[in-house]
């Protein structure tokens, strides 16, 4: 299929035995229209190149033409998994060049959202990395929890995936009456069926055997291919802007940043599970404590941002994602650029997957978690 | 309540009695061939709903529920779509390797049904080295494996069938091991003298412990031979596709995919035969009174019972298990399997000859 790139041609070149196998873009390991271009010596890896661009909807591009209010609802789309943290990075940015000050009641339900959509996220990641190792079964517990998670959203937002529910200036409406009590159920939930992860997956023998001392990315390594997220802790990079640059009321919240410097497929597999107790901490915290008043600053009906440039930046469930607008003064902005974490995360593909075997390709992508349309947005 | 062996008794003298000997053995021939064509379809869709049943079950859903009571002919309706599904074949395929492989996986899987005991005195073909038989059978079906990746032209198809290469010749082996220690105990090679040696007793319990590890040396090695997860590369579907039946589509797929669970069922057939009596019903030392009751129990029950738990252990695997990498796959059985079944084999020779076993 792939005549043309660098890769194709070098290969012709080496030694013989070499197999190039393109995986992708329509194939059950990539979860979604990623291609990668394999070149295989027997089973061993020796190299990956991704392929991008076959689900690029040009959102930046998009957003030059939408309002301040209307872009938001694109950035659902991205990194469909972490809608509300997309959101919730757009209003932050949006309100930074406004200047608004939003109430406290919306600070405290956009971190709630915020969590829970941390939770369903990892849900997801857990159970797909599983299918990727070959285990089917895991992948209906995980869809479990995500379920209720999704069913509290539907009530609240009106929407299971792509909530668009924060707005610049607070939240677009007060929660559901339902809320907090449906949430706690949830904690209940999660709390008794948490154990059966670390029965089913973490402890069974097969799976740390493929998980253990593969995928090795060192901390070195991380920072400069630009890692965030769950992948760079894995490594033991402190890279949690909840705690680097704390942005709403995470700097009064309890919680701890999950290190782990394992460097391999099994300390970021572990980062995330842990990470998942982590935010139902945050979510224990705050349910009972959400305080009274307006859910949405005032705002004027048309915004206009001053000249100048904003950058914000928030923890997604994959790592760092970064808002940079570029204002004329218009109500469009005049450039957006997203940094997105799985764009950076997948570029260590990689360097991680040489000289490991095909299965432990797929294994080492799904600790990555990618989301395609996150990458190519 | 009439036996199979009473049943087939009374039918071959029938026949003795209104047709000459070669007539006689023509039909028998015929309803033999027709019975195993049948089974293998039969047991096809049982398998088939019984999989995705248990599936299900793990999986806390519902699994087929439409078609028939409680979806239980929903395989029947499978078969149908996949019997009038074009079967297409690549442009760049070896179109004659390329039609012939699902044959031979299903003539592979037939063979292996002739010496199975079915009930007591049941049996298509009692050779007198049946296990042998089996044995030599089962390693055939890896020309199938070999042959529909090969012809192909896919490269999934083709490291699929050579991970399955590997796999099959590998654990063929630590399978035979554990067969052979079965084989030292009851001091035969015919089936039907192997479960004749196990009426007083399961060879799993007379056998002491060595008996126990070959048994679990045993599924796990047919677990590997018959590419069940956690086995499955020769089709890790999460890396190749499909593996080695990638290309196939229609009832040439639907063949793979028959013979696949038809050799599940043999494989365990065969083990409930040696370790667990077949259809030697359960007795217990001296209890008099209980042996007698299972006395009662048909003999097929005894053995489809057996057979279908040791189905369901091996589904219960495909389930709960991730899947092994090639070298981890190669290493178990090469570093771990081998040399116990090895060790095993010797202790329970010598167990034979000193008569230690009960």
């Amino acid at each position: 299929m792939y005549r043309e790139t660098d890769i194709i041609q070098s290969a012709d070149q080496s030694p013989e035995g070499y197999m190039i196998i393109n995986v992708g873009p329509q194939h059950p390991a990539t979860h979604g229209v990623l291609h990668l271009v394999i070149t295989l010596n027997g089973e061993t890896i020796k190299k990956v190149e991704p392929h991008l661009g076959y689900i690029h909807r040009s959102i930046e591009k998009m957003c030059e033409s939408l309002s301040y209010r209307q872009f938001i609802y694109v950035t659902s789309r991205m990194d469909y998994l972490s809608a509300h943290i997309n959101n919730h990075a757009c209003a932050l940015c949006v309100e930074k060049g406004l200047q608004v000050e939003i109430p406290e009641r919306a600070k405290v339900i956009r971190v709630l959202m915020d969590e829970l959509t941390r939770i369903a996220s990892h849900e997801l990641w857990w159970g797909a990395m599983a299918m990727d190792l070959g285990a089917f079964t895991p992948f209906f517990h995980a869809f479990r929890e995500r379920e209720t998670i999704n069913d509290i959203m539907e009530e609240t937002c009106g929407a299971r995936l792509t909530m668009n529910y924060m707005v610049p200036g607070g939240v677009m409406h007060d929660i559901h009456p339902n809320f907090q009590r449906r949430v706690k159920e949830f904690i209940q939930l999660y709390k008794s069926k948490i154990h059966e992860y670390d029965e089913l997956v973490t402890g069974n023998i097969i799976f740390q055997n493929r998980m253990k001392g593969v995928g090795i990315l060192s901390a070195e390594d991380a920072i400069s291919y630009g890692c965030t997220g769950p992948v760079a802790r894995g490594s033991g990079v402190s890279s949690d802007i909840r705690k680097v640059q704390p942005y709403e009321i995470y700097d009064k919240l309890q919680f701890d940043e999950v290190l782990e410097t394992g460097c391999d497929s099994f300390a970021r597999y572990l980062i995330r599970i842990k990470e998942m107790n982590q935010s139902i901490r945050i979510v224990e915290q705050l349910i009972d404590n959400i305080p009274e008043g307006d859910f949405q600053a005032k705002t004027k009906a048309v915004l206009k941002l001053p000249k100048g440039e904003f950058y914000t930046r928030v923890e997604t469930a994959r790592g760092e994602l970064g808002v940079y607008i570029v204002s004329e003064g218009g109500t469009t902005p005049y450039r957006i650029k997203f940094r997105s974490p799985g764009f950076s995360n997948l570029s260590v593909l990689d360097k991680i997957a040489r000289g490991g075997k095909i299965g432990d390709l797929i294994a080492m992508m799904g600790t990555l978690d990618l989301v395609i349309p996150d990458i190519d947005r | 309540m009439p036996s199979f062996y009473e049943i087939a008794d009374q039918l071959h003298s029938w026949l003795n009695a209104n047709f000459n000997p070669t007539w006689v053995l023509i039909i028998e021939m015929v309803l033999a061939g027709v019975a195993v064509i049948g089974l293998f379809a039969v047991l096809g869709l049982v398998l088939v709903i019984m999989e995705r049943k248990v599936s299900a079950w793990m999986q806390i859903r519902l699994g087929p529920n439409r078609v028939g009571p409680k979806g239980m002919l929903q395989s029947l309706a499978d078969t149908v779509k996949l019997i009038v599904k074009e079967g297409m074949t690549p442009s760049g395929a070896d179109k004659f390797l390329f039609n012939l492989a699902p044959y031979i996986a299903m003539i592979v899987a037939m063979l292996l049904l002739a010496p199975i005991a079915f009930a007591g005195n049941f049996q298509l073909w009692d050779i007198n080295v049946g296990v042998l038989y089996v044995s030599a059978i089962s390693s055939l079906s890896v020309i199938s494996v070999l042959m529909a990746g090969w012809a192909s032209n896919n490269k999934c198809s083709l490291l699929g069938a050579m991970r399955s290469g590997a796999q099959i010749v590998s654990y063929e082996l630590t399978a035979g091991l554990s067969v052979l220690a079965i084989v030292v105990l009851a001091g035969d090679l015919k089936i039907s003298a192997i479960v004749a040696s196990q009426s007083d007793g399961w060879w799993i319990f007379k056998g002491h412990i060595p008996a126990i590890i070959a048994f679990v040396t045993f599924i796990i090695a047919v677990t590997a031979e018959t590419n069940r997860a956690p086995f499955d590369l020769a089709e890790a579907e999460s890396e190749l596709t499909a593996g080695f039946h990638t290309e196939y589509s229609g009832m040439k797929f639907a063949l793979f995919f028959l013979a696949e669970y038809v050799n599940v069922f043999i494989v365990c057939a065969l083990g409930a035969t040696l370790f667990l009596g077949g259809p030697m019903p359960l007795h217990i030392g001296n209890w008099e009174g209980f042996n007698h009751a299972m006395d009662y129990v048909p003999s097929s029950l005894w053995f489809f019972g057996k057979t279908f738990f040791l189905i369901f252990l091996i589904m219960w695997f495909r389930w709960t298990f991730p899947r092994l990498r090639i070298d981890q796959l190669l290493n178990l059985e090469w570093k771990y399997l081998l040399p116990i079944s090895m060790i095993n084999l010797l202790i329970v020779t010598a167990m034979a000859i000193l008569k230690w076993h009960f």
